[in-house]
């Protein structure tokens, strides 16, 4: 499903609704170029987890670790430096992917794409329109439980490619 | 008292020997920049196999430079947090192995705060005395961007940080952006020095600029994220000459530095610290020092700039600070943890002319 966000106040939002959707074990594959709102989305998913603290990037740490209210964990990962699936596994990946008591967000999961389990991860694809406006393409099944919900204001629905 | 400093929080191998906090008798890198160049970044896996291989060569370099054996070695002190894991594993496995074996005290050091100490590196009366403090410290690095307040007991807090991307990490990316390589810092300080400042008008996050409300809460804190992307679609789909290519990246640094020199005034202004210092690999950006450096003057604060070899990654400072823990009668032992994140609560600062510790 392809929606339009008009800013990235509306991004967040979505980034909240979002996190409803996420059963424990959800390994979330961000795809964008520098500056899609990448970050954006991944501090509304945060918020949505009930994360209070600041979400920064994780680009220099590659990992940065949240504890939830409910005692589970989000791991909000960037792939930016990492440069193969090799590199990746070396640096310890296996304990922050499919974990039963984490939901895992990647940023840059193009560099790992053999780790990642094609039915079992959602992909999220960002991409530019405008200076302020993103296009976001997810699952449908994701896509259906959001409009069940009602798509938050500046998110918009667009028709299918 | 002469202590061996080891710093491998991230792309640099570093050992030093210090004596007594401020007497640098060697400082050694292992700089791996070059190696890193083709990924655009610091590689972890690749990094923790290259400290691996560096660390000996490393250690025993800055020995023959001190023109001392490793037996007048009297403590070992180690990066033990923030940094990258593996990273930081091999030189927390050294220090201890050599704790162990020579039964020398060994010092887990806070990467963030030898930084701060890095500024500091050789002017001990300037922390003895009382009057500079306290002291408001600006880290700008890769991975950090903080304002920090010190007080002459040792007390401190950070005030503010970024909310998003780091200093560095945004001239890093812009590098990225533009084609300029990696590391982006000395390439942007570069090539801005022939460019146009005011070509651009890239926001200035959380400054209350372009008549954008800054919340109370965030007076102090930083944003990175919005300019880089202000910037790429300022390029988008252009073909650069020289000069315009000079004009971006004037404006950008200006944009990135103005909110850091603006901010580090105001907090110097809101906390009354009579002494601002800047540290950190950003540290080394010659517009931010000149910029700090008019800014100080205008409001009346003694300005300390971190010398360009102790703003990069270096263990002078790693040494230097976990001198000042051992005085202080403070050491780790071998089940010393290495941790991925700062932890917000620095302790207190032992450098600071009126700290009080418990020793252990």
């Amino acid at each position: 499903m392809r929606l339009l966000s008009k800013q990235d106040d509306a991004t967040l939002t979505l980034g909240r609704m979002l996190a409803a959707c996420l059963p424990p074990a959800s390994v979330v594959a961000l795809y964008g170029d520098l500056g899609a709102g990448k970050t954006v989305l991944s501090r509304g998913v945060a918020r949505g987890l009930g994360i209070a603290e600041p979400v920064t990037s994780p680009t220099f740490t590659v990992v940065q670790e949240y504890r939830r209210p409910n005692g589970q964990w989000f791991y909000h990962l960037d792939m930016y430096r990492i440069s193969d699936e090799q590199a990746a596994l070396a640096f310890g990946i296996e304990e922050f992917l499919y974990a039963t008591n984490a939901i895992t967000l990647v940023e840059w999961p193009e560099r790992i794409a053999a780790l990642l389990a094609p039915t079992a991860t959602i992909a999220i694809t960002l991409t530019h329109v405008g200076e302020s406006q993103r296009e976001i393409v997810l699952p449908d099944h994701i896509g259906r439980q959001l409009l069940a919900t009602g798509l938050p204001a500046g998110i918009s629905q667009l028709a299918d490619a | 008292m002469i202590i061996l400093g080891i710093e491998s929080s991230c792309d640099e191998t570093a050992a030093a020997i210090v004596r007594d906090g401020h007497d640098v008798l060697a400082s050694t890198i292992s700089s791996q920049v070059q190696l890193h160049a083709g990924y655009g970044g610091v590689i972890p896996e690749l990094a923790a196999r290259e400290h691996l291989r560096n660390i000996s060569p490393v250690v025993d370099t800055a020995l023959a430079k001190a023109a001392i054996s490793i037996d007048q070695i009297e403590g070992v002190a180690v990066t033990s947090n923030p940094g990258l894991i593996p990273a930081l594993l091999v030189g927390n496995a050294y220090a201890k192995g050599l704790a162990a074996a020579k039964d020398i005290p060994l010092v887990g050091i806070n990467h963030f705060i030898a930084h701060i100490y890095g500024a500091f590196i050789g002017q001990p009366e300037l922390l003895a005395d009382a009057a500079n403090f306290p002291i408001l410290a600006l880290v700008v690095s890769g991975g950090h961007t903080a304002i920090v307040v010190i007080q002459p007991d040792g007390h401190a807090r950070i005030v503010g940080s970024t909310l998003d991307d780091a200093a560095g990490e945004a001239l890093d990316k812009a590098a990225k952006i533009l084609g300029l390589g990696y590391p982006g810092g000395p390439v942007i300080d570069r090539i801005a020095k022939t460019g146009n400042t005011s070509a651009y008008d890239f926001p200035r996050g959380l400054t209350g600029a372009a008549g954008k409300a800054v919340k109370p809460e965030h007076r102090f804190d930083f944003s990175f994220s919005g300019v880089k992307t202000a910037m790429l679609y300022a390029v988008k789909d252009r073909s650069l000459s020289d000069q315009e290519l000079a004009d971006v990246v004037a404006s950008y640094q200006a944009a990135v530095m103005g909110v850091l020199v603006t901010k580090a005034g105001d907090a110097a202004l809101h906390f009354n610290t009579p002494v601002i210092c800047v540290c950190g690999g950003v540290a080394c950006n010659s517009y931010l020092r000149e910029k700090l450096s008019q800014e100080a003057g205008r409001i009346g604060r003694k300005l300390v700039l971190a010398p360009p070899k102790y703003c990069t990654d270096n263990a002078a400072m790693v040494a230097g600070l976990a001198w000042h823990y051992l005085r202080h009668g403070r050491s780790d032992g071998l089940a010393m943890p290495t941790n991925a994140r700062l932890d917000h609560d620095l302790g207190i600062i032992p450098f600071a002319p009126n700290a009080t510790m418990p020793a252990n």
